[in-house]
Parts: C-alpha cells; structure tokens; sequence
C-alpha cells in the first residue's frame, strides 16, 4: 500500500485517537504540573442557628483576580508527583537514612498511602492474573468436553459473573460476608469462633477482594480460550491420540501451544485490569485495609473538595505502572514477531 | 433507589398538593434544585414543587452523590441549577468559589416570617437559610440498662461501663455501635470527640492543622475503647449499617444522627418491643469535658450566583412557600426544623438536649473538608490496633498539610 493510500486509511481512527486519547492524557499531564493559587484569606464573622463565631474565610475578589490571571493555577513542576500524598521522595529518603533494620523501613513504607497501595495492587494483580488465565484455560477445556446439547446452557452460565456490575457483584458479596450473611454465618459456624469476620482483618479482606477478583475475571479468560480452542485442528489432535498421547499429554503439547497467542492477549488485558482495581474496594468497603491508586483517584475527586492536580499525578502514576507492567510482555511478544518474520 | 426517590418525590407532592392553596404568589421563574437525597429534603422541595405553574417550573435532582456536582454545576454561567441545599460543609465550596449569592434583599422582602436563627449570615451578609437541624447523640435501651441497674450514661466513661456490664450479664457481646465507616463517617466520629475533649483543630487564624496532642490521643484512645464493644466489622458501619443493628435489637447503646431517629422510632424493620424501649439523651461529654463530644449541624438553601435575578427569586419565594408555618406543621414530625411552626416532637429530644448542653457547631472553615478526608483515610490503622494514636495523628496531618498546600492554604 503506498504511503499516501495508507495514510488516508488510518486517518479517521487516528482522529479518534488524537481526539480522545491523546489529548485528554495531554491535559492531564498539564494539570498534574499546577497546584491552586495561594487563597486569599480574611477574618469574618459567621452566625447560625447556634451562634456566632469567628472563622477565616476566603477572599472572593482578591482569588478571583489571581485566579483570571492565571487559570491553571501556580506552576508546581513535579512538586505534586514527589510530595507525601504520591511518591513521597523526602519521607522515603529519611526513612531509609533513619531506619532501624529493613523491617522498620518497610513498614514506614507501608505508612505511605501510595505504598500501601501499591503493595496491595501489585499482590491482586500478580495473583489475580495467573489464577485467571489458569481458570479460565480449565472452564474452556472443561466446557469443551461436555456434550454439544449442554455447551450452550454452560457457557451461558459461565459468563454470568462477568455480566453482573462489578460494583453490585462485590455489593452482594459484601451483604452474604457479612457476620449475619450466609458465607459470613456458615464460616463462623465451621470455625466455631462467633468473631471470625472477613472484614475486619486486612488479610481475609485482601483474600476477599482477591477472590472476587478471580471471580469476576475469570469468564473473560474463558470465553477467549474457549473461541481458541475451537481453531485448534482436530487433524492434530487426532494425529496425536493415534501415537498414544494421552488427554494431558495432548492438552499440554498440543493445545497449549496453540493457544500461547491468545494466552499472551489475556496477560495484557488483565495485568492492564487488574492494576487499576476499583469497584470491589468501593463495593466491599475495603478502604480500610486494602487501597488502590484509582480509588485515591476516586477520592481526590469525590466529596467536598475536588483536587484536581492530585488526582491528575495519581493517573499519570497509574499510566506509568501500566507501562512498566505491560513491558516484558510486549518485549516478548516483539522478539517473536520479528523472529517469524525472519 | 430511583424508583424509590420517584415514589417518595410523587408522595410527598401529592401531600403537598392538597396544602397548595397557600398560594405562592410568584410572577414567574425558572427553579432548579441539586441537594441530597432523604426524607427531610424531599418533603421540604416538594414544598417547593407546589408552586409550579403559572409560567413557574420547578424540578430537582436530589442524590446523595450532590456534593461531588455542586461546585462544576454551580460555576457554569447560567448554572445548572437555580438553588442548591448544602449542610454546614458542604456551603464552604460553594463559599471558597463565590457561587452563592447573598440573600440580604430576598430575606427582607420575602422572609418576613422567618425565624432569625435560620439566617446563615458570613461576615454580616445572609448566604443561606437553614431549615433542619441534626447532630450525633445517644440512643439507648431503657429496659436492658433497667436490666443491669445503670443509669442513663452521660460520659462516654460511663457508656464503657455500661457496655462492660451488658456484656457481663451475658446479654449483648458487642452492645455499642457508632458510624466508623472508613472515611468521612469515622472522621466525623473524631471530630466529635476531639471537640468533646476541648481540642482546637488549627492554630489560631491559620491553616496550619495541630491535632497530635494530648486530645487527639485522648479523643482516639476513647474510640478504640468504645471499639472494643462494637461488633469487629465496625470499619464498615455507615447510618444505614446501625439503624439496621438497632433496629434488630442487636445493639443497646449507640452513637446515632439525630435525623435517623424518626425512623427508627416509627413502626417499620422494627418490634414493639424495641421502639418502644430506644430512648434519646443528649451526646454524652469525654474525658471530664463540659460540652457533649458532637457536632451541630444545619441544612440549609443557598442561591446561585450565576443565574438571572428572576429565577434566583423564584427559587427564593418557592422555598419560603416550602417553609410556611403551615406546610412546616402538616411535616411536623419528619424532621427537627428549624423554621415556624414546628412543635418539637420525642424523635427530636435528643438533637434539642444537645444543642442546649453546649455542642459545637460543626466548623465552617474553608480548609476543614481537607482535614475531614485526611482524617478519614489515616485513622483507621490505629483502630485496629495496626501503630500507635501519635502515629495516627502525624499521618493525618501530614496528609492534610501536603493536600492544603496544593489547594493554596499554606505555603
């Protein structure tokens, strides 16, 4: 195709690109630079219906002029990137120069929010996504086996906990979690301890939102190796049955590599998934002891006051992790394509 | 939760319908309402709603999710909405950001009737009228205190002591439950109690937040204490999670909103045998404190700034209409109103014994919703036992400070 034909072709969908992917990441990298102006604030006095105090107030005419001035704000470079609330470069430094032994410095660690996060983010994909893959590779192959008349009904079945709402599947699971639900009751009934609840410790909650996790994943990993699986000739499956290999030996040398393409597909979308897990936190009201970067998104921008340059670092960190988590496997499969061009 | 809200607007407009031959009087306008969504508002906004027609129109987009709309719906220029009903923290974004208009002219023209202290007045100009009251109080069993032979506590020292006594008696293991869901509730639930113990939350005509010392751990050991007799999920426990516990009887003493009262004490989700026993005291005083460890609140309208100056008084008239003394009697018993013609019912005791022991309003600092969400998030560990309350207390106001120096209110 020459260059100019080719040009016209992918014109409309870079567009879309420009329009919608790039130019929003644009602006949120420019706010993520700015901080608010300094407010302006005066003394007043403020009175309701149970009395009068003295509060400080913000003056409206002197910020608003500093505001029209200057609309985004005051230029704060990487200032908001490297402060406590996100990458907190001088607390780590003082508690690595001040730290008692590796212990004491992981745990001053942990105490920073965006640490925390990203310890219980990294732990949820990291097991989510093989648990998934896994998952889904066995339900395939199993719903594979099973008589055509079934397969429909199955699959249809299988599928369910991807098409319930993230937010009102882990609703629900927080309702039967709890100590007078049906999960929360029976566990309590088989440990024989009426205190046992999985949301009050940080690890049987972090077990909590892993499981849901796989739970709500899962499906997707099935459907895709379950497409897959019916590509896989059935000449070589039958080539390999006739040299005696058994249902394992034809899983494991023949379907397998058959579908490492699809396998590699599945890796990127959950690692890019599961890094930015959200609705099971709100859901499960997890906050308490699991967090994530896209829920200290969800905050800055909730409630009362919006902190728009905040939340714009923290999605310019999340970018950056996806990048950094997605890169060996693109390397992987960039060698592979060039070496089946060569 | 539409359909409910549909149902509960519906309701209530047909309630108000039947009192519209109060007239409103009003030439004509436009009315837009945002606020929150429960019963109290929809009541009073259906007041207002009984003043559409005649080239008057009135709609409301009332949902709990009101504050994270109100300053982007309020800063486009004609607004998206002509009123917005805000409590005590949420009219200081619309402050800070200069979206609200002063009252002054309306209130001397229109609201003649009103009582003075709903006037919201910042720095001598009327920015809202208030129309509810609420604060955090005690709710309490009458027969299982009977049943231990204690008072009516009315420290939180003394709460302890009854909880250890309930359980003793073998009758609750966990009888106390307050709001301590992670974030803003659990927040609050400090808030009240670092008051409680005469703490200050900045220093003096700053923003420079000073909240680790000895009231703060004071404040946060006392919450842990009070932990030890909630049920071990009480990091999860928001309005609805403890009305649902009293409400089962699974609980004898509580820190509650005042505005759940109303519907706890009514005859639904509960028995007789419990509604008939839930009394209200005022919030309870810590540490040897004079004052109740809660917080007053008020909910109030406010009036768009960018909006034309005939919407902006229809707004006004329609909710002076919904604060007549007759449509405020014919609700009596939804709500503590402030407004004329509310005769205080039992459900109200506990907010009014409150207010007169001395609580404190909840404060109205431009800088105070950053420390509540820093509050919110840092807190918890030491709950559960996780690092120390000085800990705690520096991580939230490192929290606080790197947040207010972004947003401008330090340097």
């Amino acid at each position: 195709m020459p260059h100019r034909t080719f040009l016209w072709f992918i014109l409309p969908s870079l567009l879309a690109m420009v329009l919608f992917i790039a130019l929003p990441i644009g602006s949120v990298i420019v706010q993520s630079l700015y901080v608010e102006h300094p407010q302006v604030m005066v003394e007043s006095e403020s009175c309701g219906p149970f009395g009068c105090t003295s509060a400080t107030t913000v003056d409206q005419a002197a910020t608003r002029a500093l505001r029209e001035a200057h609309p985004l704000g005051r230029f704060n470079g990487l200032g908001t990137y490297l402060d406590r609330n996100h990458l907190a470069t001088t607390e780590v430094s003082a508690a690595w120069q001040t730290a008692t032994g590796p212990g004491d410095f992981v745990s001053r660690l942990m105490n920073l929010p965006f640490y925390k996060a990203l310890a219980f983010t990294l732990t949820y994909t990291f097991v989510v996504t093989p648990v998934v893959i896994l998952a889904g590779l066995a339900i395939a192959l199993g719903v594979n086996g099973l008589p055509r008349l079934l397969r429909g009904p199955t699959i249809f079945v299988s599928l369910l906990p991807m098409i319930v709402t993230p937010l009102i599947g882990s609703l629900i699971l927080f309702w039967m979690i709890d100590a007078d639900g049906i999960i929360g009751a029976t566990l309590q009934r088989i440990a024989g301890d009426p205190d046992l609840s999985l949301k009050a410790s940080p690890a049987l909650t972090w077990l909590t939102v892993i499981l849901y996790g796989i739970w709500h994943q899962a499906p997707f990993a099935f459907i895709v190796f379950y497409a897959g699986l019916q590509t896989v000739p059935s000449e070589t499956l039958e080539a390999a049955q006739i040299d005696g290999a058994s249902r394992w030996q034809r899983i494991r040398y023949v379907v397998v590599p058959y579908m490492a393409p699809l396998a590699v597909f599945v890796t990127l979308i959950q690692l890019m998934d599961n890094f930015r897990v959200f609705e099971a936190i709100v859901g499960l009201s997890a906050a308490a002891n699991a967090t994530s970067l896209s829920y200290f998104i969800y905050s800055d921008l909730n409630g009362d006051t919006q902190q728009f340059g905040s939340a714009a670092a923290t999605s310019m960190l999340t970018i950056l992790g996806v990048a950094i988590l997605l890169t060996p496997v693109l390397i992987r499969t960039w060698r592979d394509f060039n070496r089946k061009r060569v | 939760m539409t359909f409910f809200r549909l149902a509960g607007l519906t309701t209530a407009a047909a309630l108000a319908s039947s009192a519209a031959w109060a007239g409103c009087d009003i030439p004509g306008g436009d009315v837009r309402v945002l606020g929150n969504d429960y019963g109290s508002i929809q009541t009073l906004v259906a007041g207002a709603e009984a003043c559409a027609g005649d080239g008057v129109t009135v709609s409301a987009n009332l949902t709990t999710e009101h504050q994270s709309l109100q300053v982007a719906a309020l800063t486009a220029d004609p607004a998206q909405y002509t009123a917005a009903v805000v409590a005590n923290s949420s009219i200081v974004p619309l402050l800070n950001n200069d979206l609200i208009r002063s009252l002054d002219d309306m209130v001397a023209q229109y609201g003649q009737d009103l009582n003075r202290n709903q006037m919201i007045t910042i720095d001598g100009h009327v920015m809202a009228v208030a129309f509810q009251a609420n604060a955090q109080h005690l709710f309490y069993r009458s027969d299982i205190l009977e049943q231990v032979g204690l008072p009516v506590p009315t420290t939180y020292e003394e709460v302890l002591t009854a909880a250890q006594a309930i359980r003793d008696a073998g009758i609750m293991q966990y009888p106390f439950a307050m709001n301590t869901k992670v974030g803003w509730n659990l927040a609050e639930e400090f808030v009240n109690m670092y008051l409680g113990e005469g703490g200050q939350f900045f220093e003096p005509g700053s923003a420079r937040v000073s909240i680790n010392n000895a009231q703060g751990v004071a404040a946060l050991t006392m919450l842990r204490s009070l932990m030890a007799y909630s049920n071990p999920d009480f990091l999860t426990f928001d309005s609805n999670a403890t009305q649902a516990l009293w409400e089962s009887g699974q609980i004898a003493l509580a820190t509650l909103w005042g505005s759940r009262a109303a519907g706890i004490l009514d005859d639904e989700g509960s028995t007789e045998e419990i509604t008939s026993h839930t009394m209200l005291a005022a919030a309870p005083t810590v540490g040897g404190g004079s004052i109740p460890a809660s917080t007053l609140w008020w909910d109030g309208i406010t009036i768009a700034a960018h909006v034309p100056d005939a919407d902006a008084e229809a707004s006004f008239r329609a909710f002076m209409h919904a604060m007549s003394a007759d449509y405020i009697a014919a609700h009596n018993n939804e709500t503590v109103w402030l407004a004329p013609g509310y005769t205080p019912t039992p459900a109200a005791q506990g907010v009014f014994a409150t207010a007169n022991a001395g609580a404190l309003p909840y404060p109205m600092l431009p800088y105070m919703g950053l420390l509540h969400t820093a509050l919110g998030d840092n807190l918890s560990e030491f709950l559960q036992g996780q690092e120390s309350a000085e800990q705690a207390l520096a991580d939230a106001e490192a929290a606080y400070t790197t947040a207010a120096r972004a947003q401008g209110f330090l340097e």
